[in-house]
């Protein structure tokens, strides 16, 4: 126990700024009212849906829990239920195997209900783009508010996505 | 002639990977492949191709994994008659494999008494009808149909008290989409079966719009925590083909950047190891460290998780002496937290009990179902293509290979530590003798028809890609093979007996590609 208790101290907070966050994320304005976003945004639980990703932005999206970005520390939690949630998060261009999945975790969100899209292939369908096996974008199946591009997104450019979406300045 | 092999026509298939093929016809395909197992073969990948635009019906290929290499095996049917003889019966993990063959080209694997080895889908759910084979080169490849209604057959179990707990696609956590049936009595679990293809979109299809030294950005994301490693095996295919080999400086990167892929995941499995057995202190330990590496990566490489570094001819990063200089410190700081992580961890008792017994996965059953990487090595199984056939560079770098015998989570946990250090030692070993040399060199272009080989051990396990020329330096066929093929079935017998609660901590210890074998 001493040995675990002195790595603890030993390492001491890690934890940095958030970023602020950026309009030019969204894809649709004015949905949701800025007072319904304030209330969400101060204890936001979210659930991810992987869509049919490469399994990069899920990688990214485990980060925001390590000590740098410590996304609970900002009252923002991973919910194992979408009939817990107040936002999905999805990645990947979605699947047509998906498809069905996905919009039935999106039903399950209770309104108010904000959807973000994670990264290229969410945002445009990316390299594997639409086919016979793929929907493409996030947007071709539920709407969508706020979309982070990159390959995968940075942590931080995930985080503002977040951010953004619920119109959350920084503290 | 191979030993594995007798009798058997081989040509050798040029490039960096030990590699030969054959032709066969359907009695000789599967004897060869009955042959080769009795000598100690594995099968490494099972699939098809369509060849009536060249006049040739179809094509399966059998990609075994022989003592002297691999050996490809062929076999062509007529275009009015697309079966071939069942494989699954000689090596299990060909079950799901000839599945994929039947829904994506239409051949289908006919066992001993003339009837479809499974006839139910794997990869097709309802997103294409069920005469349609997509991989048809008759397919168009914008064309797409709307879903139907999804009635998959899982196998029942019946008894007093017996209860199913469907789970899926989407999951509880950060996780990619799959579907697990448990069949349970009390919490004891009876049965597990996986069905997987959720993510399926179109990956091989895709591949065949693409030109030969663009599609390497695809590899690299057809399982993005392996990147790395799917791209140098796409590269190696590529290279095999053309003829060029990249500059002993650029080998020597591309393993840089594998086994510091290799360290990031391994130190993210270990943060969450800890916290599916309770111990929160590890994933916060553990993705700490994890970050610094992949910040380094970002800093050095341009990118976090070392994507799109790895091009055909070489690399297309290069290090210089502040940054040599940068990734030894680190290694020097990391190794020194690394044991006393694993201190802690060998010391906390609660963590122990939750690693020991749990999930095992025994030598016998691991190698009949043909596990590899990692999984295999904590069965006690001598598999590493690091260490045979030690492909350029790592001939010579001496790689150590980490086994472990009990086939536990705590096995699977402890080779993951021993691999991080010894990743660590491999990583020392390429910076302290890195020669002078171009990152990149010309790949000269390539003939229609040539079929080349890539054979990389990722942190995951062993990583196959099949590349076949087309006209004009296009992808003809491409198929990237992921370990998690052979190892998502060994999970189903990990399972057994457990209580459903380990079955996060089991999984985890695994930890397999949905994407990668979905597709």
């Amino acid at each position: 126990m001493h040995k675990l208790l002195r790595q603890i101290a030993k390492v001491g907070i890690k934890t940095e700024a958030p970023p602020p966050p950026d309009d030019a994320l969204r894809t649709v304005r004015g949905r949701l009212n800025d007072e319904v976003l304030r209330l969400i945004g101060r204890a936001l639980a979210i659930r991810h849906v992987d869509a049919g990703s490469c399994n990069g932005c899920e990688l990214e999206i485990h980060a925001l829990n390590n000590p740098y970005y410590n996304i609970e520390g900002l009252g923002i939690r991973f919910v194992a239920s979408p009939r817990h949630a107040d936002m999905l998060l999805v990645t990947g261009p979605v699947s047509r195997n998906m498809e069905a999945a996905l919009l039935r975790t999106y039903d399950a969100v209770p309104e108010p209900k904000l959807v973000l899209a994670i990264g290229d292939c969410g945002c445009t369908g990316g390299i594997f783009g639409e086919g016979y096996a793929s929907r493409g974008r996030v947007a071709n199946v539920i709407p969508v508010d706020v979309a982070v591009p990159g390959c995968p997104p940075a942590p931080a450019a995930v985080m503002q996505g977040i951010l953004t979406a619920v119109q959350r300045a920084r503290r | 002639m191979l030993a594995s092999l007798p009798g058997i026509p081989l040509k050798p298939l040029a490039g960096a990977v030990p590699a030969w093929r054959a032709e066969l016809d359907a009695q000789a395909w599967r004897a060869a492949a009955a042959s080769a197992a009795t000598a100690g073969a594995r099968l490494g990948a099972l699939w098809s191709s369509d060849e009536r635009d060249r006049g040739g019906g179809f094509r399966v290929y059998a990609l075994l994994v022989c003592y002297e290499g691999l050996a490809c095996l062929e076999l062509k049917m007529p275009a009015h008659q697309a079966s071939f003889p069942d494989l699954s019966d000689i090596f299990p993990c060909a079950g799901r494999m000839q599945r994929a063959a039947y829904d994506l080209v239409g051949t289908r694997a006919i066992n001993g008494a003339g009837q479809p080895a499974d006839p139910r889908g794997w990869l097709r759910h309802t997103a294409w009808p069920e005469d349609v084979f997509p991989l048809r080169r008759d397919v168009a490849r914008d064309a797409s149909w709307t879903s139907g209604e999804d009635r998959y057959a899982f196998v029942t179990v019946d008894g007093d008290g017996v209860h199913e707990i469907p789970v899926g696609p989407v999951h509880a956590g950060t996780i990619e989409p799959g579907h697990f049936r448990f069949s349970v009595v009390g919490e004891r679990v009876l049965r597990l079966e996986e069905r997987l293809g959720y993510k399926h979109k179109g990956v091989e299809k895709r591949f065949e719009q693409m030109k030969l030294d663009e599609a390497i950005r695809m590899a690299g994301r057809i399982s993005g925590d392996s990147s790395v490693g799917y791209a140098w095996a796409y590269a190696m295919a590529l290279e095999s083909m053309a003829g060029a080999r990249p500059s002993e400086r650029a080998l020597l990167l591309r393993a840089l950047l594998l086994e510091r892929e290799r360290i990031a995941n391994h130190l993210g499995d270990l943060g969450y190891l800890g916290n599916d057995g309770g111990l929160a202190f590890g994933l916060a330990q553990f993705s700490r460290l994890k970050e610094n590496v992949l910040r380094l990566n970002a800093k050095l490489f341009g990118h976090r998780f070392q994507m799109d570094c790895v091009v055909p001819g070489g690399v297309c990063v290069d290090l210089e002496p502040a940054g040599i200089a940068s990734l030894h410190d680190e290694a020097v700081q990391l190794e020194l937290e690394i044991q006393r992580l694993r201190a802690i961890y060998d010391d906390h008792a609660g963590l122990q009990d939750r690693f020991v017994a749990c999930g095992k996965l025994s030598a016998e059953t691991a190698a009949s179902l043909g596990v590899v990487g990692l999984a295999a090595r904590a069965s006690g199984l001598a598999i590493d293509a690091r260490v045979y056939p030690a492909c350029a560079p790592y001939d010579r770098l001496e790689p150590r290979m980490c086994t472990r015998r009990h086939g536990d989570v705590a096995a699977r946990v402890n080779v993951r530590f021993e691999e991080l250090l010894e990743s660590l030692r491999i990583e020392r070993r390429i910076l302290d003798g890195l020669p002078p040399g171009a990152g990149r060199v010309p790949v000269p272009p390539v003939e229609a028809g040539a079929l080349g080989l890539g054979w990389v051990e990722g942190w995951r396990g062993e990583i196959f890609v099949a590349l076949e020329s087309g006209a004009g330096g296009s992808v003809r066929r491409c198929h990237p093979h992921d370990p998690s093929w052979q190892n998502w079935p060994a999970l189903e017998h990990a399972i057994l007996g457990n209580i459903v609660p380990d079955f996060p901590l089991i999984n985890k210890s695994f930890n397999l590609s949905y994407a990668g074998q979905d597709l």
